[in-house]
């Protein structure tokens, strides 16, 4: 239990680090950035997919879906 | 020669002018009505094997059946718009139709005979507006559902959004659903005076469902005397609200990677379990599960998406997530776009899932008559579960077949629980522009 929640404090660490190493992106060097399969949102088509996921699991939520509610689901 | 020079220079400055950029005249700015911008369809198939179903309280074997089809489709329009502060207006209108088959319902009545389709709708509306020049947006939403097991469920939503000068943005947004749930009770805990003018001579077998109403058959001496639906059970509701309240945060880290981290603030009060799940005691005896009237939940998710050459994408998910039921889980998420070219990509995709159970939760004939909460609702037992499959999407710049169709997505993947449920989704999206 020890093991794991220092693994998730290094893994925080080193998240909060990656986000605060960013250097400044001018709009044209967006290219990439921009592409829609960068898109930090999950897509149209992954809907329902993650619809059976909170149907069929206990846990829900972060994930710009939904987090209980309006559903027979958790 | 001098007369020349003069017209020489004359006719270049005259050509300067003629091709240099005229000052912006805010003046001329029109505001733009709300117009049609893209049309979403998504369709999937989703295809489920298991037993242990919670309607049979996880009774292994045939009788626990809980093979489930549903065929969801949903439409989305997106109309954008431009008022006269030059601020933007989304406004996002979504209708979606559900038909699904669970062979778990019919045992909703204990011979198997009840009915096991049925269908659900949930129209959404959202409305944006988005500050462009000061990197604000402010939204308010509305959401309705009219599901199997739901008499209904209404949803609202406020969000509102602010972008910062080093590429990231900070999101609020909260939510709330309001939602009846049907007392569909499995038969045999039907109360005796649900059905009115019977006979006491009568006998009455419930036709129940969790997909609609339920009908009671009344029989004389073995006789069928009545038609059933005349005799409609009439089914009381009862409340589950949950309220939301999301923060975000998005960062763009250099020309190649960008990241966020979404937290979800939960709280759901009211009847949280289902009234059709059956619970068998340790003693043999039956049950309705029982849950608390409140729960909460926190789950926390990463993202972190890298464009790799010019031709790979590595999007990464890790969301850890635990409640006040006493249930964890850790869920990580690989998937890789490759583009085969710039406007075809195929992105073969890994998910894992790993869940604690929560602590109210106990197999088929294990909880002691004397717990004061209980279920045998698989969804919150202990279980990891896998899933992989891949995308295919094309989107070149002339459309595909047709110029208003921009993008044909098709994703198909399949899921395995250690709790020997499997499944198959097949989804299709078309995007018109």
């Amino acid at each position: 239990m020890i093991r794991n929640s220092n693994a998730k404090f290094l893994f925080a660490i080193l998240f909060t680090s990656i986000l605060v190493s960013c250097v400044h992106v001018k709009e044209y060097q967006k290219s990439r950035i921009n592409d829609s399969e960068m898109s930090l949102s999950s897509r149209h088509i992954e809907k329902n997919e993650q619809n059976a996921e909170s149907y069929r699991e206990g846990s829900s939520g972060a994930n710009g879906g939904k987090t209980g509610g309006g559903c027979g689901c958790n | 020669m001098r007369k020349l020079s003069l017209v020489v220079i004359g006719m270049y400055l005259s050509m300067v002018h003629a091709f240099s950029q005229a000052p912006t005249d805010s003046s001329l700015y029109k505001s733009k009505k709300l117009k049609l911008d893209e049309i979403n369809l998504v369709s999937s198939y989703y295809d489920q094997t298991a037993d242990k179903s919670a309607v049979m309280g996880g009774e292994p074997g045939p009788r626990g059946i809980a093979n489930v089809t549903d065929f969801a489709n949903g439409i989305d329009l997106t109309l954008i718009g431009w008022d006269q502060k030059k601020r933007k207006n989304t406004l996002a209108l979504g209708l979606g139709l559900d038909y699904h088959t669970a062979a778990s319902q019919a045992y909703v009545d204990s011979n198997g005979i009840s009915k096991n389709d049925g269908t659900r709708i949930y129209p959404t509306i959202n409305w944006t507006r988005e500050n462009e020049q000061k990197g604000t947006s402010f939204g308010l939403g509305a959401y309705y559902s009219a599901e199997h097991n739901y008499y209904h469920s209404i949803g609202i939503n406020a969000s509102a959004s602010k972008k910062n000068k080093s590429n990231g943005e900070f999101s609020l947004k909260v939510v709330g659903f309001f939602d009846k749930i049907n007392m569909i009770y499995p038969a045999e805990f039907y109360p005796v005076d649900s059905v009115k003018n019977v006979q006491s001579t009568d006998s009455i077998v419930y036709r129940t469902s969790a997909s609609g109403q339920t009908e009671a058959f009344i029989y004389n001496s073995g006789q069928l005397v009545s038609n059933p639906k005349s005799h409609k059970v009439q089914t009381p509701t009862k409340p589950r609200n949950t309220y939301t309240a999301s923060l975000s945060f998005t960062q763009i880290i250099n020309q190649r990677m960008q990241g966020s981290v979404e937290m979800d603030l939960v709280y759901q009060t009211g009847y949280l379990g289902l009234p059709f799940h059956r619970v068998f005691y340790n003693t043999g005896k039956d049950t309705i599960e029982n849950l608390p009237s409140q729960r909460f939940k926190l789950p926390i998710g990463f993202r972190l998406n890298y464009f790799l050459g010019d031709r790979v994408i590595i999007r990464s998910y890790y969301r850890f997530y635990v409640d006040s039921w006493g249930l964890m889980s850790n869920t990580f998420n690989l998937e890789v776009p490759v583009k085969i070219t710039p406007f075809l990509s195929l992105s073969p995709f890994y998910r894992f899932y790993a869940q604690t159970a929560a602590r109210y939760f106990a197999p088929y004939k294990v909880h002691s008559e004397t717990d004061e909460y209980f279920t045998s609702n698989y969804a919150l037992a202990q279980f990891n579960s896998s899933m992989f499959g891949a995308g295919f999407r094309i989107a070149p710049p002339k459309g595909v077949f047709i110029n208003s169709l921009r993008t044909l997505e098709i994703r198909y993947s399949h899921y395995m629980q250690t709790t020997d449920l499997n499944a198959n989704i097949i989804s299709f999206n078309l995007t018109f522009k």
